[in-house]
C-alpha cells in the first residue's frame, strides 16, 4: 500500500478548515481557569446587572423624589412616599399580603410533599410523573387562571355540578374571596414546591432507611428522623419559591380576588399606572423587597446550619 | 435445647422469573461467625436480606428462623438483629454519637443509659469518644466510618450481627487489621455473626464455618479446612484458591488406589471412594502447592507423575510458580516456595523438561455440577 491509497481523511485535523480558529479560541479558554470562570459567568451577569441591578437603584432613586404631576418624579428629596406606607390602609395591605404569603407557602408544602415523595418511589413511571407535573407550564399562567374564573364563579362548573346534583339550592360564592386568591396561587405555584423536594428525595440513599428500619425505626419514626430532616434542603428551597413569587404576586388576586382582595403587588401596579405616583409605588416595591429580605433571613436563621445536628 | 441463633429451611425467593435463592437450608448455630461466599448475583445478598427483613420469602418459599422463631413476616424492626452495610449507610445529617444512640432511641432505651452505652461502644471498635463523639460521618475517613457503623449495630447487643461485605471499600492494610478485629469481638461478645462477601480470602480468615454459594444454591457448606481442602465441586475448587483440573476414567484397582486413565495416555491413582466404580469417568482438582517438579528421572516411587516441559516461572513474592504444559492436559500450575531468587534460585527454565508429581492422597475428586 502507497501513501495514495489512504483516504483524505487520514491525513489528519490538520487539513480542515476553520479547525484553526476554534483550536485556537480553545487554547486561549483551556490553561487559564480564572479566564473561563469569567467567560462562563459573563453572559449571565451582564444581564443580571441591566435588567435587574440597574432597574432597582432606579426604583431606590425614584422612592425618594416628589412626584411629578402626570406620572415620573421631579428632581428633589423627600421621604414622603415611606411616611405615605406607614397608614393604616397600606399596612392592612402589606399584613394581608404577607399571611396570604405564608398560607399559600404551607399549603403548598403539606400537598407537594407527598407528591414528590410519591414520585421519587413511582420507579419506571417517575418521567411521566415529572412530566406532568411541569406540563401546566406549557399554557400561560394567564389563560390558567381565566380558566380558574369559569371554574369556582357562581355559574361556573363547580357551582353548576352542585347545583345539578342537588347538593346545594344556591351557589356557593368562591370567585372574589380570598379562597380563590388563595387556590389560584396554591394551584400556580405547586410545581415549584414539587420540583426542588423531589431532587433531594431522589438523592435520598435507600440504605439509609433500610439502616433506620433495622436500628428499630418504624415508618412514622423513620420519616421524621431521617427522611424528612435529609429532604429539609428540598423543602426549604421549595418553601422559598413559593413564599416569594407570592408575596410579589398581582395577577392572581387581580383576576381571582376582584377589586376587595388588594395585595402589594396590585398596590405597585397601581400607582405606576392608574394613580400615576411613582414615588409611592416604587416605595412599596422597596418595602416588599426588604419583607422578603428579611422573612427568608429570618427563616433560614430558624434553620440551623447545614451541619450535623439532632433532631 | 436452645434453638440455633438462625435457620432457613428450603428458603425460596424471586424477583419476576428469576429466582435469586433457590430452596436454599442451613443452620447457624450461636456464636457462630458464618460467612456467606459466592460470586456476584449468585443469591448471597438475598440471603442476607431475606434474614433482615427487607425481603421475605416466597409464598411458598419456606421458612426463616431466627432464635426459633419463625419471622417470615416480621419488619426489620421486629427481630434482634443489627446490620453493618456496605457503604455503612451512616446518617449523614447525625453526628458519630447519634448515629450510634439512633437504635438505642428506637428502643425507647432510658436516656441515663444512652450516653454510657455510645461510649462503650466505641471504645470497643477503638475509637476514642473524645475526639470522635462530636463529628460528623462527613469528616472520618473511610475505615474510622466502618468503625462507627460497627459500632452503631453493636451498641444494641443483637443476637444475630449482619455484615454485607463491609470490608470492601477500605484498602488492604487495613482490612486485614479488621478482618481480626471482627473474629475477636464474635469470640469475645459471643454474638452470632453473618457476613456476606466475595472474597474468599476473608472467608476463610474470619469465618467457623462458610456457606459457598452459586446459581440461587449452596454449593458447599463446611468449615474453611473442608472447604478448600475438600471441595465439592469444580465450582468451589476455583472459586476458593487456585485449581489443577484433569479428567479420566477409572481402569482397575491397585492395591488402596484406583488406577485412572486420562486422554493421551496419562496416568494417575486417586484415593478408592464409596460409589465410584471401574468404567466411570472423575474429575479431579489438586492445588498447585500440593504439586512439586522433577527432573523426569527423580520422581520420587508412588507419586502421581505427569510429563512435560516448563513453560514458564512467575515470581509472586511468597511463592514461586512453574506452569508445566503437558500433552493433552491443560497447563498446570504448580507453587513452591520461594527460598530467595537471589541466593537460592529456583533450578527451573522455560523450556526445561520437567515432571509434575504429587501424591496420589492429595487428588480431591469433585463431583459433578
Amino acid at each position: 500500500m502507497t501513501a495514495l491509497d489512504m483516504p483524505p481523511q487520514a491525513a489528519g485535523p490538520r487539513s480542515a478548515p476553520g479547525n484553526g480558529l476554534r483550536r485556537r479560541a480553545l487554547a486561549w479558554l483551556a490553561p487559564r481557569p480564572q479566564a473561563q470562570a469569567w467567560t462562563l459567568l459573563a453572559p449571565g451577569t451582564v444581564w443580571m446587572l441591566g435588567f435587574f441591578l440597574v432597574p432597582v437603584i432606579v426604583m431606590c432613586a425614584y422612592s425618594v423624589m416628589p412626584r411629578g404631576e402626570y406620572g415620573g418624579v421631579d428632581p428633589g428629596f423627600t421621604i414622603e412616599a415611606y411616611t405615605r406606607f406607614l397608614h393604616p390602609v397600606y399596612l392592612t395591605i402589606l399584613e394581608r399580603t404577607f399571611v396570604l404569603a405564608v398560607a399559600t407557602t404551607v399549603l403548598s408544602a403539606l400537598a407537594g410533599y407527598p407528591v414528590a415523595y410519591t414520585i421519587a418511589r413511582s420507579g419506571r413511571w417517575k418521567s411521566l410523573l415529572l412530566f406532568l407535573v411541569v406540563l401546566p407550564f406549557w399554557t400561560s399562567f394567564l389563560v390558567r387562571t381565566f380558566a380558574m374564573i369559569f371554574l369556582m364563579r357562581d355559574t361556573g362548573l363547580i357551582n353548576s355540578w352542585l347545583i345539578a346534583a342537588g347538593l346545594r339550592q344556591e351557589p356557593i360564592p368562591m370567585l372574589y374571596t380570598p379562597f380563590s386568591v388563595l387556590a389560584g396561587l396554591v394551584y400556580g405555584y405547586l410545581p415549584f414546591m414539587v420540583l426542588p423536594i423531589y431532587a433531594s428525595l431522589e438523592k435520598l440513599d435507600p440504605a439509609l432507611l433500610e439502616a433506620a428500619e433495622v436500628l428499630g425505626a418504624r415508618p412514622a419514626a423513620r420519616f421524621r428522623r431521617v427522611t424528612l430532616p435529609l429532604s429539609a434542603p428540598g423543602l426549604i428551597a421549595g418553601c422559598l419559591l413559593v413564599f416569594i413569587p407570592s408575596l410579589g404576586s398581582y395577577l392572581t388576586s387581580d383576576l381571582l380576588g376582584g377589586a376587595k382582595e388588594l395585595l402589594i403587588g396590585n398596590l405597585v401596579q397601581n400607582q405606576f399606572s392608574t394613580a400615576r405616583n411613582w414615588p409611592f409605588g416604587s416605595a412599596a416595591s422597596f418595602i416588599l423587597m426588604i419583607v422578603v429580605l428579611a422573612a427568608v433571613l429570618v427563616y433560614l436563621r430558624l434553620r440551623p446550619p447545614d451541619t450535623v445536628r439532632g433532631w | 435445647m436452645t434453638s440455633p441463633a438462625v435457620e432457613f429451611h428450603r428458603v425460596s425467593k424471586s424477583f419476576g422469573a428469576t429466582k435469586a435463592v433457590d430452596s436454599i437450608s442451613f443452620n447457624i448455630e450461636r456464636g457462630e461467625f458464618f460467612s456467606i461466599l459466592g460470586p456476584s448475583g449468585c443469591g448471597k445478598t438475598t440471603t442476607l436480606r431475606l434474614l433482615a427483613g427487607f425481603e421475605t420469602p416466597d409464598p411458598d418459599g419456606g421458612e426463616v428462623r431466627i432464635l426459633g422463631e419463625v419471622v417470615n413476616d416480621k419488619r426489620p424492626y421486629e427481630r434482634q438483629i443489627a446490620m453493618v452495610f456496605q457503604n455503612y449507610a451512616l446518617f449523614p445529617h447525625l453526628s458519630v454519637e447519634r448515629n450510634i444512640a439512633f437504635g438505642l432511641e428506637q428502643r425507647r432505651t432510658p436516656r441515663s443509659e444512652i450516653a454510657g452505652r455510645v461510649a462503650r461502644a466505641l471504645d470497643l471498635v477503638r475509637l476514642s469518644p473524645q475526639t470522635f463523639a462530636r463529628r460528623s460521618p462527613t469528616q472520618l475517613s473511610g475505615g474510622q466510618r466502618q468503625r462507627v457503623a460497627l459500632a452503631r449495630a453493636l451498641v444494641l447487643d443483637p443476637a444475630i450481627l449482619l455484615l454485607d461485605e463491609p470490608l470492601g471499600a477500605i484498602d488492604l492494610q487495613l482490612r486485614k487489621e479488621m478482618q481480626l478485629e471482627l473474629k475477636a469481638l464474635n469470640k469475645q461478645l459471643g454474638t452470632t455473626f453473618l457476613y456476606v462477601t466475595h472474597d474468599q480470602e476473608e472467608a476463610l480468615t474470619m469465618s467457623d464455618r462458610i456457606a459457598v454459594m452459586s446459581h440461587a444454591r449452596i454449593a458447599q457448606l463446611g468449615t474453611p479446612a473442608e472447604i478448600y481442602e475438600n471441595p465439592r465441586t469444580a465450582f468451589v475448587a476455583k472459586f476458593i484458591g487456585e485449581s489443577n483440573f484433569l479428567d479420566g476414567r477409572i481402569t482397575d484397582r491397585a492395591d488402596a488406589w484406583w488406577e485412572v486413565e486420562g486422554r493421551g495416555g496419562i496416568r494417575f491413582r486417586i484415593p478408592v471412594l464409596n460409589g465410584l466404580a471401574p468404567g466411570q469417568d472423575v474429575h479431579i482438582a489438586v492445588r498447585p502447592e500440593w504439586l512439586d517438579v522433577f527432573r523426569p528421572d527423580a520422581v520420587p516411587a508412588g507419586e502421581n507423575a505427569i510429563p512435560g516441559t516448563v513453560r514458564d516461572v512467575v515470581y509472586l513474592g511468597e511463592t514461586m510458580h512453574v506452569v508445566v504444559s503437558a500433552p493433552s492436559t491443560p497447563d498446570i500450575t504448580v507453587a513452591l516456595r520461594n527460598e530467595g531468587q537471589l541466593i537460592n534460585p529456583l533450578p527451573w527454565r522455560r523450556g526445561d523438561p520437567a515432571t509434575v508429581a504429587w501424591r496420589p492422597e492429595d487428588c480431591q475428586i469433585l463431583e459433578d455440577e
